[in-house]
């Protein structure tokens, strides 16, 4: 079988390029770390790819709004090749600072397919601090939540956040018609993380809880926890207690980690 | 015409929420605060590109802007605060880059940012001083408007912080041949003369008087025809006379004097900071040094002892110490210290201190991938301390508060280390009120490299002869001129500020990126080193000893603005610079590299084979020195010490029914609580690495030591471990440094490294080393480093001091003050473990599980943070005797005992004992697991009889540990099978509450776990 080709932008302060690699590659696809400025020059390159990958990380530092000024750069460069890649049945992941970015270049949520246009905004957390810790994800949360490729099949799953601009925000009524038209994919809620470490489910004052949206076609997803973090059971803050627990009852701790689905789910999109 | 785009906040704003409660916090009762972004565009656009300019710049969804001014409805006050001319400004930079990207045009002009912080509620001596709080005038302006003022003059007023230097490049000649012994003395203390100023009779009255017993100062102070003059010089180049005279005989055999940038060149190269003089130099009897005579010698003694089983394979004489990962890669270490810079500015010091870090293993051999930081210790005042101190007299330059800087030196690691993509896995904080005038702000870095790059040992580098010398990343400024003599002197009132600069992570991701990423194993460059201290003086010089020779062209190197004298181009400390050697058949390919990825590289000179450091400037020849005479030309100075042994007081303790509140006190101290709050807010998790935590069990406690996966394909993982126990220098360094030593090792220890596996890193802080005293203090630490060492054959690796942490100046009633730091000396431990599957955390599992110690409990309270405690109590200084001693020969088998069951899964939970001893480490594994334990400490081997020594005596070779049930038998046979007699079965986990019974066999402590926990998170809780 092919296995899809999978482009992970760097450059400009992109940070989380080789573990998202490493998990694409784990997950059976073939994945190249492409600079940007490579992209811009290689006239169409993009055409070659089945999966565009915005990491996460800190590019340009978070300076003038995190994701923004490499939005900015995509968007004055690239416009056209990211506008028909997203018109192809093509998929794109934004993780994180990949997830501003997607934001800031308006390709989620695009209502009314409104590609370009920045309709919703990722702000300072309520805390106006930077924040590193694991929270519990409810993923297609709603009965009418699009069915994504990047969410099939997953339901409730933990994963670590680390950001400090992630609180979703856009006006009242863009927030209902997001709901309306299902377009949350993912949403933070109370389960084995929060219960663990006595932690509030929402970690950022994100409104609805969302950690996680998709365009109309769910091929477009964004998300700020990072699921290239969870790929094997030492991941977990708590697998030391875990395994010992599992191994007391003669089980076997498994290898794999939950954010392992998110990429198996892309890679089987094209299979 | 310059644009001023303001940008405010149209939906609530958290970060102004969030200053108005931690000023309120401070005691401001500020009732309303708002945030506006501000952008100064030099340039002239049209009303059109401005719009798109200032659409771009802000979020429609969640920002508004505006080209005029505007204020919220509520205020009292503005304060507009903004950088300097010539600091690093980041948000600006990065602005001006997107703008090109918009309008698709290069400009030239700058972009600045500032802000301003509207509020009301507060007096005008209160905006004052939150004005202050919110900016330090050493980089930033801060300008404040009352609300009448800021209507009349319609807003704040267009500020353009550009640099402005009118006076033309030039070389002085420097008259040393007729300088007299006075004259050379000045010149090595003052600095090179510049000068003259006219000043007041007033003033020069004022100045003579002050300078009467200091004849270097009072002879800068001339009185001609009737005016008044201050000689002004450029700062000190820290050159002591014997130094200065041989520069001067240098010179008179080449019948000629120095031009500055020779004499400043050599003033770098020669400092403390760059030749750690004071460790190379003959000490008593000891001819070799301190340094080579101890440390190096450790070494070489060990790897010959562990034969095949070293694992050195490049140490102590590269950037950082390499060691071997596995078949195909190997990892690399540094830690640094960033002190002098961090006590004026923490903020930037910090900043600069974690991305200057990074450069050492990005300069390792060919260049490696950063993959761990390690931030602190970082060594401060205690943060309630608010009594101010000053530098100057009659209450000038007033320090910065403990808090101020605490607060700083986090969101200066926060900012480095997130902004970089490495993981901020380690980080600790230790409190000592004679961190007051120079806290200590240590900063580490782990590469990754693949032992062959391109077919090459990336370990090996060499410049040859022909190859091009290329500078990349960041420009050349003023940042950081004399920042290594600065931080070989004592601070006063003299230091300069230019010392201080704020560091650019994201220039140095793109130039790590493009270098290590991708030319290395392209082979586009023979060699490559980072610019730290010293510049390019030292960077090129360092480099041109592989090739024999260099010869530079000034006048090529980038500049940030126009003006910059030649020597101070040489020995500017700029950020984000790294220097490589290109052979001239890559050079079109590499620069075009560069080019790609956004990152200046630019040609400045040849490596040669000269012998000599040759520097051209417009053609001109303004440094030709011999390469030989520039590296090895300082003569060696014996140095002398002396050493009295410390008797103290030894306190008596009348002993407590119960220990219940001392355990929740000790809890709540602020070496002891819980530094979650900052944990959280630095990245411990990219690059997927992350496998023991810094916060671990369900009660998140701090642990002692972590472990991260360098290569993802790979479950071999690098344990690190830090020890620190400045305390113990009070009674004797010896101690101190061995004690230091082995709670490194426990640390890496506890979760399951292997012994033979675990190399060091040291790091001195001393103070006042220009007494024989602490000099003989050192002599000690450095002789327990050596024995230690030896005994447990463990090989230092890297290594870097900072000889001088003394802040002299004066208190609130003006009285003349010296504050030392106790000398401290960091041990960072490094070990490759094979299967980070087998680690084990701290937190105690299940109920039922039984708990161990393992050493001794000795009668050894001497320094330890309870007597602090008890003696703050009764406002005294409690130090006694008693300091902990190391017997690293019955430590060995514990020390092997312990990883081998822990990696055959015989123990559920392990942690060292450290700081407030047994009581603290068997409190911290019950909150880390939120369970209880019920134990007694009736029988545990060791000396210690009285409850309280049992409980807080912090002997040394000890660990608590949990064992489950049916692991029990084979535990203890191993134990036996090694030899540790030392083990004793406390009792078990329970689920909630936490009982000791003492050694009278009574309970002594009992309380509920969640108190504990509250107890030891409540302490920073509002941070």
């Amino acid at each position: 079988m092919v296995k899809p080709k999978v482009l992970i932008l760097s450059g400009y302060g992109i940070n989380c390029e080789e573990e998202t690699a490493f998990a694409f590659r784990k997950a059976g696809a073939s994945p190249e770390i492409v600079h940007i400025n490579d992209l811009i020059e290689k006239n169409r390159l993009l055409r070659n790819y089945q999966i565009l990958v915005f990491p996460g990380g800190f590019s340009y530092g978070d300076d003038t709004g995190a994701g923004n000024a490499l939005a900015n750069r995509i968007k004055n460069h690239l416009r056209d090749d990211l506008l028909e890649f997203i018109h192809r049945d093509k998929l794109v992941l934004g993780i994180c600072n990949g997830f501003q970015v997607l934001v800031n270049l308006g390709l989620v949520p695009a209502l009314d397919g409104q590609y370009g246009s920045r309709q919703a905004a990722l702000v300072d957390n309520t805390s106006a601090r930077y924040l590193d810790r694991w929270v519990d994800l409810a993923f297609s949360p709603f009965p009418n939540t699009i069915k994504s490729p990047w969410t099939k099949d997953i339901t409730r799953i933990s994963l670590p956040i680390a950001h400090g601009e992630g609180r979703f925000y856009a006006e009242p009524e863009v927030i209902e018609r997001i709901k309306q038209k299902g377009l949350i994919a993912a949403r933070y809620s109370r389960g084995e993380m929060c219960t663990l470490y006595n932690l509030p489910a929402n970690p950022n004052g994100s409104l609805e809880n969302i950690a996680g949206i998709t365009d109309k076609t769910g091929k477009v997803l964004g998300m700020m926890p990072h699921p290239e973090r969870a790929i094997h059971y030492t991941h977990y803050p708590d697998w030391t207690a875990r395994k010992l627990e599992l191994e007391k009852s003669g089980r076997k701790i498994s290898e794999e980690g939950d954010g392992n689905k998110i990429f198996t789910n892309g890679v089987d999109y094209f299979r | 015409m310059a644009h001023r785009i303001e940008v405010a906040p149209k939906i609530p704003d958290a970060r102004a929420k969030v200053r108005e409660e931690r000023l309120r916090n401070l005691g401001f009762p500020v009732s309303d605060l708002s945030l506006v972004g501000v952008y100064t565009l030099e340039d002239n656009f049209d009303a059109g590109t401005l719009i798109r300019i200032a659409d771009m710049l802000s979020n429609p969804v969640s920002q508004g802007y505006s080209f005029s001014w505007r204020a919220p409805e509520n205020f009292d006050f503005a304060i507009e605060t903004g950088f300097l001319p010539g600091v690093t400004d980041n948000v600006g930079n990065t602005a001006g880059e997107a703008i090109e990207d918009l309008i698709k045009t290069r400009f030239r002009k700058n972009v600045y940012s500032s802000e301003i912080t509207f509020l009301s509620g507060v007096s005008k001596e209160q905006a004052v001083m939150i004005s202050e709080r919110l900016a330090n005038p050493l980089i930033q302006r801060i300008h404040l408007k009352t609300r009448e003022q800021f209507e009349r003059e319609q807003g704040m007023g267009t500020v353009i912080p550009k640099v402005r230097l009118t006076a033309n490049p030039k070389v002085d000649l420097v008259d040393i041949l007729n300088a007299d012994e006075i004259e050379l003395q000045r010149i090595g203390k003052l600095g090179i003369y510049d000068h003259d100023e006219e000043i007041s009779a007033r003033d020069y009255a004022d100045r003579v008087l002050s300078s009467v017993k200091d004849q270097l100062r009072r002879g800068d102070l001339v009185e001609k025809d009737g005016k008044f003059f201050q000689k002004v010089r450029r700062g000190p180049l820290a050159l002591d006379s014997v130094y200065m005279k041989t520069i001067q005989s240098y010179f008179q055999s080449k019948g000629r004097n120095p031009k500055d940038i020779e004499l400043e060149s050599l003033a770098q190269t020669w400092s403390e900071h760059c030749k750690h003089t004071i460790f190379a130099d003959p000490i008593d009897e000891i001819k070799d040094g301190l340094f080579k005579h101890f440390i190096k010698r450790a070494t070489e003694e060990v790897r010959r002892a562990k034969g095949i089983k070293d694992f050195c394979v490049s140490v102590f004489s590269d950037n950082s110490g390499i060691i071997v990962f596995d078949e195909k890669y190997n990892v690399c270490f540094k830690v640094e210290t960033h002190n002098s810079p961090s006590a004026l500015d923490p903020y930037g010091g910090s900043i600069t201190g974690i991305v200057g870090v990074n450069r050492d293993p990005m300069g390792t051999g060919l260049g490696s991938k950063p993959f761990i930081n390690l931030s602190g210790p970082f060594c401060f005042a205690p943060p309630d301390d608010i009594l101010p101190i000053y530098k100057g007299a009659n209450k000038s330059q007033r320090m910065l508060l403990p808090r101020q800087t605490h607060d700083g030196v986090v969101d200066g690691v926060r900012v480095g280390g997130n902004c970089s993509g490495i993981p901020t896995s380690h980080f600790r904080m230790v409190y000592n009120y004679r961190y007051k005038g120079k806290p200590l702000v240590h900063v580490g870095t782990g590469g990754v490299m693949p032992k062959i790059s391109a077919g090459r040992l990336s370990h090996e580098k060499a410049a040859l002869e022909g190859d091009l010398i290329v500078m990349t990343g960041g420009r050349v400024g003023k940042d950081g001129i004399h920042g290594a003599t600065f931080s070989s002197e004592a601070m006063d009132s003299g230091s300069p500020a230019t010392a201080v600069q704020i560091g650019d992570p994201i220039t140095q991701k793109k130039m790590s990126d493009a270098l290590i990423k991708e030319a290395r194993d392209k082979k586009l460059y023979t060699s490559i080193t980072d610019n730290g201290a010293g510049g390019l003086s030292c960077s090129v010089a360092e480099m041109a000893k592989e090739s024999g020779g260099c010869k530079v062209y000034l006048d090529k190197v980038p500049l940030k603005y126009p003006g910059l004298n030649p020597w101070e181009i040489w020995i500017s400390e700029s950020q984000e610079r790294m220097t490589l050697s290109v052979p001239k058949n890559k050079i079109k390919a590499f620069q075009e590299l560069m080019r790609k990825r956004g990152v200046e590289s630019t040609v400045i000179g040849e490596f040669t084979n000269s012998g000599k450091c040759e520097v051209e400037f417009n053609g001109e020849k303004v440094m030709d020195v011999e390469m030989s005479f520039l590296h090895d030309g300082l003569p060696s100075r014996a140095i002398t010490s002396s050493y009295t042994p410390q008797v103290h007081e030894e306190p008596v303790l009348a002993p407590r029914k119960r220990y219940t509140k001392d355990l929740e006190k000790m809890l709540a101290r602020f070496n002891v609580a819980s530094i979650e709050y900052v944990n959280r807010q630095f990245d411990h998790e990219v690059q997927g690495g992350s496998t023991l935590k810094p916060l671990q069990g369900r009660g998140q406690v701090n642990a002692n030591a972590t472990i991260t996966r360098p290569v993802l394909s790979s479950m071999k993982g690098v344990v690190v471990s830090q020890g620190i126990n400045p305390a113990y220098s009070d009674i004797d360094p010896y101690h101190m440094a061995a004690c230091t030593i082995d709670s490194a090792v426990r640390g890496a220890i506890s979760v399951g490294a292997r012994l033979d596996k675990i190399a060091l890193l040291d790091n001195f802080c001393w103070c006042s080393s220009n007494e024989p005293e602490r000099l003989g203090q050192l002599k000690r630490a450095c002789q327990a480093a050596y024995d230690i060492a030896v005994k447990y054959r463990l090989p230092f690796i890297s290594g870097k001091d900072s000889m001088f942490n003394d802040f002299k100046g004066f208190d609130e009633q003006g009285r003349g003050i010296k504050i030392s730091i106790p000398p401290t000396l960091l041990i960072t431990v490094v070990a490759v473990m094979d299967d980070v599957r087998k680690a084990v955390s701290m937190d105690a599992k299940s109920p039922g599980d039984f708990v161990y110690v393992v050493g001794e409990t000795n009668e050894e309270l001497g320094a330890s943070e309870y007597y602090a405690m008890r003696g703050e109590e009764v406002g005294k200084k409690f130090i006694g005797n008693n300091v902990p001693a190391v017997s690293a020969a019955r430590n060995i088998q514990k020390y092997e005992a312990i990883p081998e069951a822990i990696n055959r899964g015989l123990i559920s939970s392990c942690q060292s004992v450290d700081l407030g001893g047994l009581a603290i480490a068997l409190a911290k594994t019950s909150i880390a697991g939120l369970r209880g334990m019920d134990l007694s400490i009736e029988n545990i081997p060791g000396s210690a009889k009285m409850n309280h020594s049992a409980l807080f005596s912090e002997s040394q070779g000890r660990f608590v540990l949990t064992v489950s049930p049916e692991n029990d038998s084979a535990f203890n046979r191993i134990m036996k099978d090694y030899g540790v007699g030392e083990l004793e079965y406390l009792g078990d986990v329970t689920l909630e509450r936490f009982r000791i019974r003492g050694r009278d066999g009574k309970i002594t402590v009992n309380i509920s776990v969640e108190d504990m926990h509250e107890a030891y998170k409540s302490t920073f809780k509002e941070y």
